[in-house]
């Protein structure tokens, strides 16, 4: 009966667990992504030829626009089911921070569908025959560059929850966004194969990964309090 | 029915709700002080839940201010939804999670604690034992309704705000409902609630009212909650 101050922690967990809850019963949020990412990269060595070269030449670019485009596939699902159930007003009306709610849900949304990206992308690498010595290159810019995605996606999402079509609008709200992790992801992948350093490269997605980290949550919870509206 | 010495719990001054160019509500002022509860009658479409949005902070009046124990609820959020309840017309209940791991989840978000064994009891004072487990998706719109409605239960919060709460409820759950009411107002809470029912176990004249009459381009309503 008593009312207790939940910790920030405490608040974080219960929130991501929550979600993983609801994701691993909805299964179709993890495996949808998953497969739309290794359908695309998979059509690719098809419809371009079995060449080595070629495909090596083009498979930073395939895996990386692959991966932004599931990601963009998947973000609907991070607001939308709660705005239309109620409880993202219950969560608004919580006491607990928003920040912190917000900030839950979506490394819950980047656990469902950017880490299993990041596991499977080195087997997709090798039917693209990438660079031996981009394999690293690729891993550092996943694990660095899909929570940009989900961070800044959250955002586009927040806005466009109250609509009932948003979709279209997702996209163009949030693929100009995408763009500079696409292009320093891509270009530190291309710089390794060439054995050449890209700490540069890294640390420009690095940094966009803190800021997003930081900022993101703030304007979803301001775009969310506007979309309840 | 306010002395100028009681802090209201909640009041607000001046409010303007303009939805779709349709002025809903004008100069509305409103105090409720513990120990009130306070019906909100209209026909469809004259404001009520935008009101009770209002009050609740969800959405923000084209003019005026709402006040938590005189304090703008803007600057005293936490404090503010320590205090409140609001239940609106979605019952906020994920389908994916069971009962139990819906009101625990809604109980532990909203900082009250409750081990498994009040959470069940609690789940039995809405009628759904038998149901604790069963995931939401399968039980019905009453049902869905009640699991929300439980956090009443075990609610610390002075202010409830419930949109239409008798909706897809039984006859002994509204019976149950409004006990659950008086009780809460004299504990010294205060309910805001909008139905369409007459709340059958209060006095008539125990229930203010609020009537918002929706006319066309007429900014006419009757406020006689005094």
């Amino acid at each position: 009966m008593a009312t207790t101050n939940l910790s920030y922690r405490s608040v974080f967990s219960l929130v991501l667990k929550r979600d993983l809850t609801i994701a691993m019963r909805h299964k179709d949020d993890i495996i949808n992504p998953l497969l739309f990412f290794v359908i695309v990269v998979t059509l690719f060595p098809l419809g371009i030829g079995p060449e080595a070269q070629t495909l090596s030449r083009i498979a930073p670019g395939i895996i990386w626009v692959a991966a932004l485009l599931s990601t963009l596939l998947s973000l609907d699902r991070l607001f939308k089911s709660d705005h239309d159930d109620g409880s993202l007003e219950q969560m608004l009306l919580s006491p607990q921070p928003v920040f912190i709610l917000v900030l839950a849900k979506i490394v819950a949304h980047w656990l469902i569908t950017g880490l299993p990206l990041i596991l499977i992308a080195p087997l997709l690498a090798v039917l693209l025959h990438l660079n031996e010595q981009s394999y690293v290159a690729l891993m550092l810019t996943l694990l660095l560059g899909t929570p940009v995605l989900s961070l800044l996606g959250a955002i586009g999402v927040a806005l466009t929850v109250g609509i009932k079509k948003g979709g279209v609008l997702l996209s163009l709200l949030v693929l100009p966004l995408y763009i500079p992790v696409l292009i320093f992801a891509t270009n530190a992948i291309d710089t390794a194969a060439l054995g050449l350093p890209y700490d540069g490269q890294l640390a420009i997605i690095a940094a966009l990964f803190i800021g997003s980290l930081t900022l993101a949550p703030f304007a979803v919870g301001a775009a969310l309090k506007v979309s309840t509206n | 029915m306010q002395t100028n010495t009681v802090i209201p719990l909640i009041s607000a001054s001046n409010l303007t709700c303009i939805r779709e160019e349709r002025l809903l509500f004008d100069q509305l002022n409103l105090e409720v002080n513990a120990g009130d509860i306070v019906q909100v009658e209209g026909p469809n479409g004259s404001g009520k839940t935008s009101l009770l949005r209002i009050l609740a902070g969800l959405s923000q009046p084209f003019e005026g201010e709402v006040f938590f124990s005189n304090q703008l609820i803007n600057q005293s959020r936490e404090e503010f939804h320590q205090n409140l309840l609001y239940l609106g017309h979605l019952p906020g209940v994920k389908g994916e999670m069971s009962a139990v791991e819906n009101l625990s989840f809604n109980l532990a978000l909203h900082g009250a604690s409750a081990s498994s064994i009040d959470i069940e009891q609690t789940l039995a004072e809405v009628n759904l034992t038998g149901f604790e487990d069963s995931l939401a998706s399968h039980l019905s719109a009453g049902q869905h309704r009640r699991i929300s409605l439980a956090r009443l239960y075990k609610s610390t919060a002075k202010i409830w705000v419930l949109d239409e709460p008798f909706t897809a409820i039984d006859k002994q759950g509204v019976y149950a409902l409004e006990l659950l009411f008086k009780a809460h107002i004299i504990q010294g809470g205060c309910v805001i609630l909008t139905t369409h029912q007459d709340l059958l176990t209060f006095e008539p004249t125990q229930v203010k009212k609020i009537t918002l009459d929706y006319n066309l381009g007429n900014d006419t309503f009757d406020y006689d909650a005094e």
